[in-house]
């Protein structure tokens, strides 16, 4: 493999885990604070039809984007709704928010631009375009580190590096601020933060609030940059690969970041059988590199890789008085 | 602690959040420029009006019986097996093969054969999961959610390079020999001087569906397993106290779950496509979860809400024939379902409660107030 193929190698593997980082950015914030979440999938895929449906009407991508945020954000309400106030059961929950998205996009796509589900295709002001970073193109001919900066780190979409830049704030929010201390606390023992004077109610809708501003610049990027348009089911799984990660990640920004590129190289992989072949001089299965991820999960969960512990009080809805 | 009647809590809960359901659901219909009422009608004529729609209607509700069953049965241990999907695709690779190479002398034994083997199968893909949970302490709706699409691409490996025939280029089994045809209900029924329709899916899958949904309750309600199995459900602690091993309760549920989810392969694989195709299962694996909501857990009403769904599921066929409505009209409703009787089940719950307590008050004999 020549060094040119690498470089295309992780520049795909940056683009497809994207929408994963951010997904599980998503998920980190609402699972610390102690809501699971498997609606990860359903958000995104609602916000990336939303997205693309405005920005195909208005022209503006800047607007599909807030669409897209928009649309995540009423399903985190409904899940929040759910799970924290009327305390229901948060994997059903996020079941009903996944099955609801995965309905309502195509029922909304086909009543509202007839084309089978889908939308237009998304041109000129309607799609995030490629940013190219200063001196990219002048630097391009230097050797080795100048296709590294102008192939791999310029040349993508804004949405990336807000992809990118949210692993240090995340981690900063969470870790260096009181209101990310508060929001550990409230997924470790919620009794605590309410003997403390604190709402353990708005300290959760805050998170799953968060999860879904995450999950809908996500979907966004799904349909605005990745792609060029919605179609039918087109977050196909990366929520629960998101879920994976989180898991993988052991509930950590910078491990999230780690574990998403990791699996989004497996999906750079998989389109590109023939770079396999030549590492490995083995013909490996598509099939068997499509559940990879899945296997891989599985093998995680099972802690024979580390133990990943979970915020101790997710998935239970809080009681006041007990 | 009971605050309502049974009734109440059988038959009234579930009821309102049906009608909530289906109010939204007519909104979304409205909402997209449709007519609700002349949508609902078309859907009864469609699924209900004839021994064909029935036919559909019925084919459906034997595969949503299942995995209803397999879900329910997970829930009464307080096990949540997303996994049917996975189980039911594995299942059907159990009955092509039972189907494909054993020569059959006749059908009711290549059922029995089948119902093993699918059995067999969709226990295994249940049984690691579980194993995973009650060993490993990994979380069983993750992995089952992860075993479903280990099972796709499984099957797809399986069906694109060991099991299609030479020369074919679709990724599905040849198809089973005639020896393994089980008779549709019209071959059952015409004996008794029943005219259905020939052109229905619907077959002797059903009968053995109703069985299971039997089978299911002595289970439950009236063997030692059963009640171990609903104590461990109510509370870990104390069936652990009270000697009942979680290993072995999370062990057994789910290997019988995986079981039911795989017999679904009987009716989809066996009864009517007679080979195996990719995504054979077409999410009947996940309807399961809104079944065993509706039908709170009880064989009973999982068999009364596999035959609502079944209804839908035809009727929303028929909805997208003659209309502009999609299909995954269904879908949303599926979700509203899930969403009402199962996540805001106490949206419900508590004013009706709050009722009944007020009723209770008002109608006891007030307090005799002390003399001054």
């Amino acid at each position: 493999m020549d060094f040119l193929t690498l470089i295309q190698l992780l520049d795909s593997t940056v683009r497809l885990a994207t929408p994963l980082l951010l997904a599980c950015l998503a998920g980190l914030f609402s699972e610390r604070a102690g809501i699971f979440d498997i609606g990860l999938e359903g958000k995104m895929l609602a916000a990336a039809f939303f997205s693309a449906a405005v920005a195909s009407v208005t022209g503006s991508v800047w607007l599909g984007l807030l669409a897209g945020i928009a649309a995540s954000l009423a399903l985190s309400a409904l899940h929040g709704v759910a799970s924290i106030t009327f305390r229901g059961n948060q994997l059903i929950s996020g079941v009903a928010v996944n099955f609801l998205a995965a309905g309502l996009t195509v029922l909304i796509a086909q009543s509202w631009f007839q084309q089978g589900g889908r939308t237009p295709s998304l041109i000129g002001g309607g799609r995030f375009t490629p940013i190219t970073l200063p001196f990219a193109d002048a630097v391009a001919d230097v050797p080795f580190l100048g296709p590294i900066y102008a192939e791999l780190i310029s040349g993508h979409s804004i949405l990336v590096y807000i992809a990118f830049a949210a692993v240090p704030l995340t981690w900063f929010i969470l870790f260096r601020t009181r209101f990310g201390l508060r929001l550990r606390a409230v997924g470790e023992n919620p009794a605590a933060v309410d003997t403390a004077g604190v709402s353990v109610v708005a300290l959760r809708y805050a998170a799953v609030g968060i999860c879904g501003v995450l999950c809908g610049i996500a979907g966004a990027y799904l349909s605005t940059a990745l792609q060029a348009g919605f179609v039918k089911d087109m977050s196909a799984g990366r929520g629960y690969i998101a879920l994976a990660a989180l898991i993988f990640a052991k509930w950590r920004p910078w491990y999230a970041l780690y574990a998403t590129l990791l699996f989004g190289l497996f999906g750079a992989l998989e389109t590109r059988p023939d770079v396999i072949t030549a590492l490995t001089g083995m013909r490996v299965q598509g099939q068997l590199l499509g559940a990879l991820p899945y296997i891989m999960t599985v093998i995680i969960l099972a802690g024979f890789v580390g133990r990943a512990t979970p915020p101790r009080a997710g998935g239970e809805p809080y009681v006041k008085e007990r | 602690m009971d605050v309502m009647p049974k009734w109440a809590e059988v038959i009234l809960v579930p009821l309102i959040s049906l009608i909530l359901a289906a109010i939204i659901s007519a909104l979304v219909i409205l909402a997209i420029g449709e007519d609700p009422v002349a949508a609902v009608k078309l859907m009864v004529s469609g699924a209900l009006g004839s021994t064909y729609g029935w036919g559909y209607t019925l084919y459906y509700a034997t595969n949503f019986m299942f995995t209803g069953l397999a879900v329910a049965v997970a829930f009464h241990a307080r096990l949540f097996n997303i996994g049917g999907e996975g189980q039911a695709a594995l299942g059907g690779l159990g009955v092509a093969l039972a189907c494909l190479y054993v020569p059959w002398p006749h059908w009711s034994l290549a059922l029995l054969g089948a119902i093993v083997m699918a059995g067999l199968f969709g226990a295994i893909w249940a049984a690691v999961p579980a194993y995973l949970q009650a060993k490993r302490g990994s979380h069983i709706v993750i992995t089952t959610i992860m075993f479903n699409f280990i099972a796709a691409s499984l099957l797809n490996y399986i069906l694109v390079n060991v099991l299609r025939p030479r020369g074919s280029m679709d990724p599905a089994t040849a198809r089973f020999p005639e020896g393994v045809h089980l008779p549709s209900l019209h071959e059952v029924l015409a004996p008794i001087g029943i005219g259905f329709s020939k052109a229905a899916p619907a077959n002797i899958s059903l009968l053995v569906a109703v069985l299971a949904c039997v089978l299911v309750w002595v289970l439950i309600w009236r063997t030692r397993l059963g009640y171990e199995l609903r104590a461990y459900g109510h509370s870990e602690s104390a069936a652990k106290y009270a000697g009942i091993s979680p290993f072995k309760i999370t062990m057994i549920t789910m290997i019988i779950s995986g079981a039911l989810a795989g017999l679904m392969a009987i009716n989809n694989v066996m009864g009517e496509a007679e080979r195996l195709v990719l995504n054979a299962v077409e999410g009947a694996g996940f309807i399961g979860i809104a079944v065993a909501l509706m039908g709170r857990s009880h064989p009973f009403g999982v068999f009364l809400a596999a035959i609502l769904f079944g209804f839908l599921y035809q009727g929303g066929a028929e909805l997208a024939l003659w209309t502009k409505i999609p299909r995954e009209l269904i879908v949303v409703i599926q979700a509203l379902v899930i969403l009402f009787t199962g996540a805001l089940d106490n949206m419900v719950r508590m004013p009706l409660e709050r009722m009944f307590l007020a009723m209770r008050r008002a109608r006891a004999p007030k307090p005799v107030e002390p003399a001054e």
